[in-house]
């Protein structure tokens, strides 16, 4: 089992346990938290091809990764402030109460 | 598979976890910090410090104190004080679907045919991405930052509370 196998294993469980919280939580901020999970696990995929990868010196990985990360903090600020706006206006952030758009 | 490895992936998946499936939000947020800063460590001895260094001040420093913000700002209000059930339909269907998607991705990775040796780790200095950055990638860092501006506008916009109207 080569080192690149332990990251991708790694990897694929903490999707797996962010897609799990993702899905199966009612709490809007901890469905946000679950998705940024997700987008971690893919920021370990990217370093770690870059690290084993033919041409290291090239920092594709690197520089995907960073700009990754920039995408994931502007999501996280939008999300929190659409999640407080709505709660602002329906005083709850149970998404299963969330209907109103329902159709 | 060395035994920094192994440590540092049990801290994360720990974090992860307890992150996922606590109760208490605040509890939540203290344990995906964990798990945030583990994924840091394995940045670090994988050899790319500047995004390690990079994960632990934007997850670590920003996005685990913003939830803790929103997480107080919206206290009393989360589906949790009802009883969330442990054990309830959607639970069972969320770890159905997660356990599937894991071991697909799994079956995946290990069938396929991975040949990479273990390599000398690359020396990449801060210097050597702020040149790649000026150069190869200036175009995407201005769109980040044009990116980041925006997002930063919206987000004050939809969370301002709306005046009422004359």
């Amino acid at each position: 089992m080569t080192p690149l196998t332990g990251y991708l294993l790694l990897s694929a469980m903490i999707f797996s346990v962010g897609l799990a919280g993702a899905l199966s939580r009612r709490n809007a901020i901890l469905v946000l938290i679950g998705i940024e999970l997700m987008l971690n696990a893919a920021n370990l995929n990217f370093i770690a091809f870059w690290r084993y990868g033919p041409n290291p010196a090239a920092l594709t990985g690197i520089m995907f990764t960073i700009f990754s990360i920039g995408i994931a903090a502007a999501e996280a600020a939008v999300g929190l402030g659409i999640i407080l706006a709505v709660y602002r206006h329906t005083k709850n952030t149970d998404l299963d109460q969330m209907n109103s758009m329902k159709g | 598979m060395s035994i920094i490895f192994l440590i540092l992936a049990a801290i994360t998946i720990t974090g992860a976890s307890a992150a996922m499936g606590l109760r208490n939000l605040i509890h939540c947020v203290l344990a995906l910090t964990l798990g945030f800063v583990g994924l840091a460590m394995l940045y670090l001895e994988l050899g790319a410090q500047f995004v390690g260094f990079t994960q632990i001040l934007v997850y670590v420093g920003a996005v685990a104190i913003l939830s803790v913000f929103a997480i107080m700002m919206t206290r009393s209000a989360g589906p949790d004080a009802e009883a969330e059930a442990a054990l309830s339909a959607s639970w069972i269907s969320g770890l159905v679907v997660a356990g599937a998607t894991f071991a697909v991705l799994a079956w995946a990775i290990i069938t396929s045919n991975i040949t990479a040796a273990a390599s000398a780790q690359p020396e990449v200095s801060v210097k050597d991405i702020g040149n790649a950055l000026m150069h190869n990638y200036a175009v995407p860092l201005e769109i980040m930052g044009l990116l980041l501006t925006a997002a930063l506008i919206g987000a004050v916009i939809v969370a301002m509370p709306q005046e009422k109207a004359p």
